[in-house]
């Protein structure tokens, strides 16, 4: 028994075969891939007026003028940057919560191991049209609906993040183990049960983070969404703008960027002890 | 030693029952009878058809159209290839022990445990997860009977696969079943955990009088623990009678002249 393991391992006869080499196709998959990107830019490149490149080194005096009034953030009216800051990541958290709801029906009838085919197909079509169109659109909808505000946002930001959200459950649903659901529904127990016992425990913690990740996006989209007239941050953004009152808008730019960050900070943490 | 003929009203009724993947017959006019209260292996090489048969009986796999039909308790489950309508309550008469497991992971040991009240409770409080006291209390009596009451609190994934499998078990009882199919139960376990794992079934079918139809690929622990054994091969019963009866030229018959291999420990037979 025990010689046959001792044999040497390179008994097999024949010549060594040369190494594997690249074909054809996949040659011409290259060049027309890469060369493809090339075309693109190429063409792109007048459109999107890539030949004043240059000015942003020679009209270093006007950059100048609008660096020092950035510089000098005008921190007099904080209070108010703050409440309208806090105001925006309201809408955000509002948004997202409204989306969790709506992203988890959607989610489970998204699902090809769940849901037949003929509910999956109407229903990730439905998610489509909600992630493709912008949030601004959405909004301005919503502003016509139940006025300028910050409900027109937090509206919008629903059915956005409901619709990604909702792409993004189904998915981690399609990659559940199977076993428990059948161990699940081997006790007698019904559908529902299967899903609340079998599926949602797995796919807890990664709808959890999907969430979490969600609302540190949409505190950023918020803030855009201000542009438009839902309120908060942003709104107060476009006024200074609009009134080049540099000072204030350096310090709107600071008091968002301090907030994102620690909202991603938090969220990262509570995220990364979930998985 | 008398093979027990079951009756129409016995545990399972097996009639004529194919399954076909693809080209492959996974089960070839099946017939097989067990009545309540046997212990019985299902032996037979990988691809028999042994894990098809089983899970065909609780509707978990449909079985092909036609005439086969599989009844539980003298309940239809399945014929024509159809899954019948009381498949659900059929089910949570039997107790179904998996290779793997199947525990869900991220829940506590009671809480899977928990898990065999749903097709007995009303379907709210299932899905609310408020299971009443009294089904609490049997659910600890049951982990204490399989002897991992100690980690009901634990997450199912932090134990060890022999720890779980009696979690399963634990699932099954509190489950009320009346018996207990049980596929390749102890495949996933090291010798140690899957002798304490076969000895609780053996328990629960002379203690309960729980029917337990089990499948197995070792052909010693058929012998040991069940009196009957039916042996599959390639779809079809090439064997049906007591565990006595199995001699090496039946063997041979089954596994092929390398019948050996389906032993786990060593010299267990000549």
């Amino acid at each position: 028994m025990s010689d046959v393991a001792l044999k040497p391992a390179a008994a097999s006869p024949g010549a060594v075969p040369a190494p594997p080499q690249k074909s054809m196709a996949a040659w011409a998959m290259d060049v027309l891939l890469w060369g493809g990107l090339a075309l693109v830019l190429i063409i792109s490149f007048g459109p999107v007026d890539m030949d004043r490149f240059g000015y942003l080194f020679t009209n270093t005096e006007n950059i100048r003028i609008y660096g020092r009034d950035l510089l000098r953030p005008d921190f007099s009216d904080i209070g108010r940057l703050i409440e309208q800051m806090w105001l925006t990541i309201q809408i955000a958290l509002w948004g997202t919560f409204l989306a969790v709801f709506l992203g988890i029906p959607l989610g489970l009838l998204a699902a090809r191991n769940i849901a037949p085919n003929w509910i999956v197909w109407p229903v990730r079509r439905l998610m489509d049209l909600l992630r493709s169109v912008p949030d601004l659109v959405m909004a301005t909808i919503f502003i016509v609906a139940v006025g300028l505000g910050p409900l027109a946002g937090v509206l919008a930001l629903t059915l956005n993040t409901g619709g990604v959200l909702a792409k993004l459950f189904s998915e981690a649903v399609e990659s559940i183990d199977h076993g428990p659901v059948e161990g699940v529904r081997a006790t007698g127990a019904q559908r529902l049960h299967e899903i609340v016992w079998g599926v949602i425990p797995q796919v807890a913690p990664l709808w959890t983070s999907f969430a979490l990740y969600r609302f540190e996006s949409n505190s950023r989209a918020a803030t855009v969404l201000g542009l438009i007239g839902a309120g908060g941050i942003g709104q107060l953004l476009f006024e200074n703008i609009q009134a080049f009152d540099y000072g204030q808008v350096s310090a709107i730019a600071i008091v968002i960027v301090v907030a994102v960050t620690l909202i991603d900070m938090l969220s990262q943490a509570i995220r990364k002890r979930l998985l | 030693m008398t093979t027990p003929n079951a009756a129409a009203s016995g545990l399972v009724q097996v009639r004529d029952v194919s399954k076909t993947y693809g080209k492959r017959k996974a089960l070839d006019g099946v017939s097989v009878s067990v009545a309540q209260g046997e212990m019985v292996a299902l032996i037979g090489p990988s691809g028999s058809g042994k894990s098809t048969l089983l899970r065909s009986i609780t509707g978990l796999i449909p079985i092909d159209a036609g005439k086969g039909t599989i009844a539980i308790f003298g309940e239809t489950v399945q014929s024509d290839g159809r899954t019948s309508r009381n498949v659900r309550r059929s089910r949570a008469k039997l107790g179904f022990i998996f290779q793997q497991f199947n525990l869900v992971g991220r829940l506590s040991l009671f809480s899977n445990v928990m898990l065999g009240a749903l097709g007995r409770i009303p379907g709210w409080q299932g899905f609310l997860g408020m299971w009443p006291r009294a089904d609490k209390e049997r659910a600890m009596a049951a982990l204490h009977r399989v002897g991992v009451a100690d980690y009901a609190s634990q997450r199912a994934n932090t134990l060890s696969g022999g720890q779980q499998q009696r979690g399963a078990i634990a699932r099954a009882i509190v489950q009320g079943a009346q018996a207990i199919l049980a596929d390749e139960p102890v495949a996933s376990l090291d010798p140690v955990s899957a002798r304490k794992v076969m000895e609780l079934l053996v328990e629960l079918n002379q203690r309960d009088g729980l029917g337990v139809i089990v499948t197995l690929h070792q052909v010693d622990y058929a012998i040991r623990y069940c009196k009957r054994v039916i042996a599959l091969q390639a779809g079809k019963v090439v064997y049906d009678g007591p565990s006595s009866g199995l001699d090496s030229e039946t063997l041979i018959g089954i596994y092929g002249p390398e019948f050996e291999d389906a032993f786990w420990e060593e010299g267990a037979k000549a």
